[in-house]
């Protein structure tokens, strides 16, 4: 067991606590690293989905997770990256600029479309983002001339200092691309939850009221909380697009906005942990359900609807049994070995709370 | 002429937004909770009703499998409360919300594995076909959806205004410790409430059904269901009648004289509209935080 004794604020916010988890992380950066020598090109693919999801998570996580805005529409910011990462390319500009520029892009827009939604509170928000993940496929049919409508896009060669970087053809330089982003992001988020700002999420996710008490501006931290969720899920939108290889209107469907939501609510919302976690389960789930099949004998027939029917299952276990998602049920077996043998039932129940409305009739 | 006979189809299609937002706003009413699988529910509604009465199925008579399957609904909707939602109390609005769409993903599968993905047809004796009155062209299945959306608002808005349950249900919602010490078995009530929007939306699935093929994504229009309900503002069954013809006649309107691709936005970017400007619908019932 081991025990931090915080002698200084200073200890309070180190990016890792100890030297132990400092090594366990930097363990698991190198294997991360090494990894196209230890694996095949399917499955390191398949990891590449994970680690692009995961970042599509921590976007969503930020605003949700740790803002408690629930989003419904963000395969709308998903495909706003996509598509502007790969229309500034076309223009000529080369990948480490077009890249961020798509980042910044989509952080302006969900900051201007987060003046009037940071006014709406639960449900409320929760059908506009459904709104506007409908409008978005509209509008990309809509701006025909620019995203080439129904008929799609190809994503181009990246190429930086001069190495050519492509899904198929050179798998491994496209994961390694996939993973520095995922480090970058992961640090970036690491460093916000510390920073004045993450905590002012935090307040106002827990009460808007006594955040507001203890001097946090609301409207300012939602926005903000919406600006880089956004600038976030649109890095991961852009690296989407180029992992698919051709999109049109209907790759960022209202269905990925769900999908998204649904993932970090499986991983354990308000965690980076969870986002990860959650990416292994969406990213899998496809193969190990045709795995089984295969092993009950079920051949090649196609049952429409099966994936996101068992997904659906499993989001109301978690729900109904771990609320706090994989990696809440992973910290409560952790902290039962820490404390052995002193660890209790009645440590992690929740309080009970009743509902008293807001509603005039 | 042509606008009378808009206005007539947009206002049938309304009135099954309506039902269907009707359910949405009786579960909220009741228990503040969001149920997300309205449209799902419809659905199935509409598929039991067709399984009891198509004759490759069952084969029931449509006037015996018609009640029949609102009874099945309405106990779906309760042992739904009962093995689920219940175990969610205290939980947040947003888990439940995340619950509902899950649940709307199982429902939609389940009808896949039993009813199959082909569009089907409900036998209904609604169905009988067009009459002309003065040049404009009526079904009876609209007529029927119209005077049914009517008959079903106004005794909900009665039994809530005035029946002991009703009472019970408003109060529960508002205040939930308060009314357990009033002697109102609050969980009870909730289950009954989700029997209750059940019952609504099998009603509202058999309307549809009897307007034209289904199929297991039908469910689907439960999104602009609950743009309706929202235009209307939660919380208030009026409210959410008018949201839901709002949306129906905007809807044929729009494809009439937006060009192509405009139109089918029209009732999202409304919602948009309604949001920004009255973000708790046109029908508002709720107070500004204060601090």
């Amino acid at each position: 067991m081991r025990i931090h004794f915080k002698t200084s604020y200073e200890h309070d916010i180190r990016l890792f606590p100890d030297w132990w988890s400092f090594f366990v992380y930097a363990t698991l950066i190198v294997i991360a690293v090494a990894l196209p020598w230890l694996m095949d090109d399917f499955f390191l693919g398949e990891v590449t989905n994970v680690l692009i999801w995961a970042i599509a998570g921590l976007g969503l996580m930020l605003l949700t997770g740790q803002t408690g805005q629930a989003s419904l529409g963000h395969a709308a910011f998903l495909a706003l990256g996509c598509y502007s990462c790969i229309i500034f390319m076309e223009q000529g500009w080369p990948f480490l600029i077009a890249f961020p520029a798509a980042g910044i892009l989509t952080g302006v827009v969900g900051t201007i479309i987060a003046i009037p939604a940071i006014r709406l509170h639960g449900i409320y928000l929760a059908i506009a983002t459904i709104a506007l993940s409908i409008l978005a496929d509209d509008i990309i049919v809509l701006m025909e001339p620019i995203t080439d409508g129904v008929s799609g896009k190809f994503a181009p060669m990246i190429t930086i200092f001069g190495i050519e970087i492509e899904r198929w053809t050179t798998p491994d330089r496209f994961y390694w691309l996939v993973l520095a982003v995922t480090i970058l992001c992961t640090l970036a988020y690491r460093n916000l939850l510390r920073s004045p700002l993450g905590r002012a999420m935090a307040a106002v996710r827990d009460s808007e009221v006594s955040a507001t008490a203890m001097g946090v501006h609301i409207a300012r931290t939602k926005a903000a909380a919406f600006g880089i969720s956004c600038a976030i899920t649109g890095l991961a939108g852009a690296l989407m697009g180029f992992y698919a290889g051709a999109f049109n209107n209907e790759t960022f469907s209202i269905v990925i906005s769900i999908t998204l939501l649904m993932m970090i609510v499986i991983g354990g919302l308000g965690s980076i942990h969870g986002a990860f976690f959650g990416a292994v389960v969406v990213a899998f789930l496809p193969q190990f359900l045709s795995m089984t099949k295969d092993l009950i004998g079920g051949g090649s027939v196609a049952i429409p609807g099966l994936e996101t029917g068992v997904f659906g299952m499993i989001l109301i276990l978690f729900i109904l049994f771990e609320p706090m998602g994989i990696y809440g049920r992973w910290m409560k077996i952790r902290i039962w070995f820490e404390l052995f043998p002193f660890a209790r039932k009645d440590m992690f129940k929740r309080q009970k709370s009743y509902l008293k409305t807001e509603r005039l009739r | 002429m042509e606008v009378v006979q808009l206005l007539v189809s947009g206002l049938a299609n309304g009135c099954v937004y309506g039902l269907i937002a009707l359910g949405f706003v009786l579960i909220y009413k009741a228990t503040e909770q969001v149920n997300f699988a309205q449209g799902d529910f419809m659905m199935l509604g509409a598929f039991v009703c067709l399984g009891l009465t198509n004759a490759h199925y069952v084969g029931l008579p449509f006037w015996v499998a018609a009640p029949l399957s609102i009874a099945i609904m309405a106990v779906l909707g309760y042992l739904l409360d009962f093995f689920v939602l219940r175990h969610l109390f205290g939980q947040s609005q947003t888990a439940v919300v995340i619950l509902t769409i899950a649940l709307g993903f199982v429902i939609r599968f389940v009808a896949g594995v039993i009813w199959s993905h082909e569009p089907q047809t409900l036998e209904s004796p609604l169905a009988i076909g067009d009459f002309n009155i003065g040049g404009v062209v009526l079904g009876m299945a609209d007529i029927a959806v119209i005077v049914v959306t009517v008959l079903l608002t106004y005794f909900l808005y009665q039994f809530f205004q005035r029946t002991k349950l009703g009472l019970a249900m408003q109060a529960a919602s508002q205040n939930q410790m308060a009314a357990y010490f009033m002697g109102i078995p609050v969980k009870r009530v909730q289950g009954m409430i989700w029997g209750l929007s059940g019952a609504v939306a099998a009603v509202a699935g058999i309307l549809f059904a009897s307007k034209g093929a289904i199929d297991p994504n039908a469910g689907l229009l439960g999104i602009k269901a609950f743009a309706a309900a929202v235009i209307g503002g939660f919380g208030s069954l009026p409210g959410a009648l008018m949201g839901g013809l709002i949306v129906g006649v905007i809807e044929p309107f729009a494809s009439r004289y937006f060009p192509a691709g405009y139109s089918q936005i029209a009732p999202y970017t409304l919602l948009l509209f309604v949001l920004v400007f009255r973000p708790h619908g046109l029908f508002s019932q709720v107070r500004i935080k204060k601090v």
